[in-house]
């Protein structure tokens, strides 16, 4: 039984930054993002994949951040909420969300989004049956799906 | 939840990656996506002090054909499951099942070979693998082997992999073109794991199943090869009655618990319906309706 893990070196690009930093392994991505990188926008809900809350792209890709240690990414690129846009230059899917009223106590939200632009990536917005399907992997305790899907109907139409 | 500490390991071959789990036996586990080994540790149901990320092996990856069987590489995610044109041709099932596992964001990471290999009855792939009588690649200290699917599971978490080896592959004997299928899966909500589900590969002659194979996923404490209501099958038109007879068969071998997804009665009746029911959709589809 290791009495301490050895720290490990991690390099990862973030929205577009490199960074390197030393971790303990049991650091999660989500951790590692939050509390070495103080990108406080990706959100830590249930912890054990199933809320999507800290859905975060890796290389592109959603993922749940909270179910993959940083170690594992070494060399990935990972986009946070951060880096999408800025409060000036919203991501279209960002503005989608605020003009359709997507979110209320906006916890789910960041995940919401990412998983949302992953999904039209993906090809995945072809109705809104498929739109409910694809975003399975993220939960709103508040209920906003109705108006979640709305956004991201909108911005794949203005996509197509 | 944090998980106990643990040294991490990223072998780049498979020598490696055998070496470094023979040497620490019991207390070195591979960790693939992590999707079911991570929140085990965060709940410190698993404690293992040496982990072997098995990423950064190029040969454990990729969907190829060889004569008439297609090999699935351990590390081949959920997502390129769904993804491969060569299954989407040949083997259309697979993605059909791993379509019902979990979410996206779960299926980008989550490996096929981790679903196999995990031993947790609650797994979709094990009792597809049995339904297609795959067989398993390991890699251990001594050599490799080969394991048949319908033998690889001795109770829940409990397999036939021994400390100190891994599956580097499965082998997936190809069913004749034409052939119906069908996965079929009972859940409470998207991204649950099975009430009950069913497995159906079938061929037909003319207008009667000349061969069928139906397992069944989360109905006891292993995924089940029903090869009793398999062979009643075979020579008929599955008439309501044969499949009533099949579905009986099938919830004759299960032995679920109760837990949230319902009683054990009920847990046994949905795995008859679903074998009903994906026995009807493999007769359609072998038909080309
Ligand atoms: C919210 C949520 C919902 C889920 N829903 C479902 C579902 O509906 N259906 C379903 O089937 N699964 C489901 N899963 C589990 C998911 O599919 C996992 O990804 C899968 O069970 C394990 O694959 P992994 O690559 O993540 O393996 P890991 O978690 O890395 O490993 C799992 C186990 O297998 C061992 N292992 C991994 N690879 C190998 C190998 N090559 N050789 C030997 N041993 C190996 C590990 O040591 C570990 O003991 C769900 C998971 C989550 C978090
Ligand atoms: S915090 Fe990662 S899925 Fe809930
Ligand atoms: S807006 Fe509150 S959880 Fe989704």
């Amino acid at each position: 039984m290791p009495v301490d893990s050895p720290v490990v070196p991690v390099a990862l690009t973030v929205n577009g930054k490199p960074e390197r930093l030393e971790v303990d392994p049991r650091t999660t991505l989500l951790d590692a993002l939050r509390d070495r990188l103080h990108l406080s926008g990706t959100k830590k809900g249930c912890g054990l994949g199933q809320c999507g809350a800290c859905t975060v792209l890796v290389d592109g890709r959603r993922v749940v951040s909270c179910l993959t240690l940083a170690v594992m990414n070494d060399g990935a690129s990972v986009t946070t909420i951060e880096g999408l846009g800025t409060p000036d230059a919203l991501h279209p899917m960002q503005a989608a969300f605020v003009a359709c009223d997507a979110f209320q106590c906006g916890y789910c939200t960041p995940g919401q989004i990412l998983s949302a632009v992953a999904l039209i990536d993906e090809g995945h917005a072809g109705s809104d049956e498929e739109i409910r399907e694809h975003m399975s992997g993220n939960l709103c305790r508040c209920g906003a799906y109705a108006n979640i899907v709305e956004a991201i109907r909108t911005v794949a139409g203005q996509e197509g | 939840m944090i998980p106990g500490p643990f040294h991490y390991h990223r072998p780049t071959s498979v020598a490696e990656a055998v070496a470094l789990l023979a040497a620490h036996g019991d207390d070195a586990r591979p960790l693939a996506g992590g999707h079911s080994l991570i929140p085990m540790m965060k709940l410190r149901m698993a404690v293992p002090d040496h982990l072997v990320d098995l990423a950064a092996i190029p040969d454990l990856k990729g969907i190829c054909e060889d004569g008439d069987r297609i090999v699935i590489g351990a590390t081949t995610t959920q997502r390129e499951v769904i993804g491969s044109d060569l299954l989407a041709a040949r083997l259309p099932i697979l993605a059909e099942t791993a379509r019902q596992i979990a979410d996206p964001q779960i299926r980008t990471k989550g490996t096929f070979g981790g679903n196999v290999a995990n031993g947790d009855p609650g797994n979709d792939m094990p009792a597809l693998m049995q339904c297609l009588d795959a067989v398993y690649r390991l890699a251990g200290p001594d050599g490799s082997r080969t394991v048949p699917a319908r033998d690889y599971y001795q109770g829940a978490y409990f397999t036939a992999l021994e400390p100190g080896e891994l599956l580097t592959a499965v082998e997936i004997p190809v069913p004749p073109a034409g052939h119906g299928y069908a996965y079929e899966k009972l859940k409470r909500k998207v991204g649950d794991y099975a009430t009950a589900a069913a497995a159906v590969v079938l061929t037909l002659d003319g207008g009667t199943v000349a061969t069928a194979s139906i397992a069944l996923t989360n109905v006891a404490s292993t995924p089940l090869h029903a090869a009793a209501a398999s062979a009643l099958v075979i020579g008929t038109g599955l008439d309501a009655a044969t499949l009533k007879a099949a579905a009986d068969a099938a919830k004759a071998i299960t032995d679920p618990a109760t837990d949230g997804r319902g009683t054990a009665e009920y847990r046994r009746e949905m795995a008859g319906v679903m074998v009903a029911r994906a026995l009807a959709k493999a007769m359609r589809r072998a038909k080309g309706a």
